[in-house]
């Protein structure tokens, strides 16, 4: 266990070595189920240049989520969306490349019990789970049923967290650790928030896990800057509003393309 | 007389209501199942509340502001009349007559002094009916603290008179357009603002639902309730501790502030729920607003909406402490529909002079059921938590009588 790269697990092995390139890391989001041919969205995200996808399972309370990703998930759920059909329609797609990471909140989980949940995912080809409601200390009832079924459990991090919690956070965490950018929901921003690089530091600091920055994430400008502190970023509402808008696969890649440059770009120079 | 019920044996002593075990555990129910950008905030607020709870100070001042601002002690009224029909001996507890016309005032001024004490200048507040609305602009205009408060666009309708009295009391009112757009939709909406305003703002959760600390801090708020109720009942009662006490659940907090008073006693604990909203009769165990309890949900997992004639009864899942109290057998959950809830309340007005509010007459619902098909003794002695007045359901009464 002394080499953290061979202790992990898919997602973490494939994004450090993405990392180990000097490459900006990129990971767009898509709510599953929101279009009858909603996995089209993934091969593009990944000829984008993605380096993981994260698939919302959309649920009926997003308490962590704003305005765009909640009419996303209200919309895939008014088309009959449900973690059995999401995975189902994941568990037929080739691959892809790039590791899939399910988003959802712990009901979902809960529902069938953590370990047919995590076997689900796993059988869907799913490598890691993000579960925005479920913090470090509510996590134990998951986080060795995900480890035996090989999901890794993504921890978020907040600006709020102190300092060793997020040392515990970061400890816990695999695949990698999401620093949540700023104090409030998901959707865009105009500007990234003055919070992010200062978090980054401070996970910085207590791990070498790749650090992922999320939140209010939706311009090449915001994503070159995010890149300064973090190793990549998490796309979501941005993505999600274009795909609201009508946005087929083919705009969504030619979307994600500008933000994989302005993330090349960034790590072109020295950080 | 019909046979003793199985629920009716001897309680034993460990289900008093105490503190929660560690992580805000009642059972397996509660804990913090919040956002990490919250989890700071809850920590803040559990310190403050011990702190504040424990202080003699805080205590005096609480108690001071329900004594001179809200009319605490409320009476406990004998309703002679209806007991005569009924065949038992029924006792209200008298929540509808306190300043703002229902028992959320109790948490409200607790919420609110610990608030100031925290050195935040606005509270945050959910509201289904609009009581715990009105009450937390109450509380805000009498320390000098801003308020907004969200509600569901469909309460927000059936509730105009609530919304015109936050906005008098100046309470910034936000509407709420998401989802069934009642009580569960404002509580998520109210949980997303707090998160980018956790530096000013204190959320002054309405019920015993939320993370830890708000079920365990709410009920301890409400159980002036109960604590009330039990010196006025060993004054007058010729049981002293009624044979049952009885309340209408929701998210649950006057029942279990009224509970908290009894929970030590012989006496059996009764939880009304609307048919429509029977989080601890009918839901399965889940994770919703930042605890673990009983929700009521669809095969995938999804939260239904709950649907209720009592806009406060219209929540789809009930407090944690309340889904242990079910599972131990200490208290018992049943539901009415809004037929009988209506009848119920018609009913105390025309034998008491009492217009009730649409959830508490879901309370009485019960007991006049149970009078009548045996399931509550002839003789019996019984206290029911009269929550709210029913000036806010007029329209409501009018447009259905």
């Amino acid at each position: 266990m002394t080499n953290p790269t061979l202790a992990a697990g898919t997602v973490e092995r494939h994004l450090r070595a993405r990392r180990a390139t000097g490459r900006g890391l990129l990971m767009p989001y898509v709510t599953g189920g929101i279009t009858p041919g909603w996995t089209d969205y993934l091969p593009a995200f990944a000829a984008a240049g993605a380096d993981a996808i994260e698939v919302g399972l959309p649920f009926s309370d997003p308490t962590l989520d704003g305005a765009t990703i909640q009419q996303a998930g209200e919309a895939a759920l008014a088309r009959g969306a449900s973690t059995r059909r999401i995975l189902s329609d994941l568990s037929g797609l080739p691959d892809l490349g790039v590791p899939l990471v399910v988003s959802t909140y712990y009901n979902l989980v809960l529902h069938d019990g953590p370990e047919a949940f995590c076997a689900a995912l796993r059988r869907a080809g799913v490598g890691g789970l993000i579960v925005p409601d479920l913090p470090v200390h509510e996590a134990d009832e998951l986080t060795d049923v995900a480890e035996a079924a090989g999901i890794e459990l993504v921890l978020l991090a907040s600006p709020a967290t102190p300092q060793p919690r997020l040392a515990e956070i970061s400890g816990r965490s695999r695949g990698f650790v999401y620093a949540v950018s700023l104090m409030g929901t998901t959707g865009e921003r105009a500007s990234l928030a003055a919070s992010s690089a200062e978090l980054t530091e401070r996970i910085r600091r207590v791990t070498d896990r790749p650090v992922l920055l999320g939140f209010g994430i939706s311009t090449p400008d915001q994503a070159r800057e995010a890149r300064r502190h973090a190793d990549g970023v998490v796309v979501g509402a941005a993505v999600m509003r274009r795909v609201l808008d009508g946005a087929g696969p083919d705009d969504l890649r030619a979307f994600l393309a500008t933000l994989r440059q302005a993330l090349d770009q960034e790590c072109d120079r020295p950080r | 007389m019909q046979v003793v019920p199985p629920w009716r044996e001897p309680v034993p002593r460990d289900r008093t209501m105490g503190e929660p075990r560690a992580r805000g555990r009642f059972g397996e129910y509660g804990g913090r199942y919040a956002p990490e950008s919250l989890v700071e905030a809850c920590r803040q607020v559990d310190e403050a509340f011990r702190e504040a709870w424990a202080d003699p100070g805080f205590r005096g001042d609480l108690a001071r502001l329900l004594a001179v601002h809200a009319g605490r002690p409320t009476p406990l009224t004998p309703a002679r009349r209806l007991s005569d029909a009924l065949g038992v001996e029924l006792y209200l507890k008298r929540e509808d007559l306190t300043h703002t016309g229902s028992h959320k005032i109790n948490n409200v001024l607790g919420q609110a002094l610990l608030a100031t004490r925290m050195g935040r200048r606005r509270l945050i507040a959910e509201t289904g009916a609009g009581q715990h609305g009105v009450a937390t602009a109450t509380a805000a205009a009498l320390l000098g603290l801003e308020a907004t408060v969200f509600m569901g666009e469909r309460d927000i309708e059936r509730q105009a008179l609530n919304v015109f009295r936050m906005r008098m009391l100046g309470a910034e009112v936000v509407p709420v357009t998401t989802g069934s757009r009642t009580l569960k939709d404002a509580t998520s909406e109210a949980m997303r603002h707090w998160v980018g305003a956790t530096g000013d703002s204190h959320y002054c959760i309405g019920s015993v639902v939320g993370p830890d600390p708000y079920p365990w801090m709410v009920r301890e708020f409400q159980r002036v309730i109960g604590d009330e109720a039990r010196a006025q009942c060993a004054a007058e009662l010729r049981t002293g501790v009624p044979d049952h006490v009885v309340a209408c659940v929701g998210g649950g907090s006057n029942a279990a502030g009224t509970f908290a008073g009894f929970a030590d006693t012989s006496a059996r604990l009764v939880g009304v729920e609307a048919e429509g909203g029977a989080g601890a009769a009918r839901g399965r165990l889940g994770v919703l607003h930042g605890c673990r309890s009983l929700f009521l949900q669809d095969d995938d997992g999804q939260i239904t909406q709950a649907h209720s004639i009592a806009a406060g009864l219209d929540y789809p899942g009930v407090g944690p402490e309340h889904a242990h109290l079910r599972d131990l057998g200490r208290a018992r959950y049943v539901t009415v529909s809004d037929d009988e809830a209506l009848g119920a309340a018609v009913r105390l007005a025309r034998a008491e002079g009492i217009v009730p509010a649409l959830e508490s007459a879901h309370a009485l619902a019960w007991v006049i059921r149970a009078a009548g098909d045996g399931d509550l003794p002839a003789g019996s002695t019984v206290l029911m938590t009269l929550s709210g007045r029913g000036d806010k359901d007029v329209s409501t009464f009018k447009e259905l009588l």
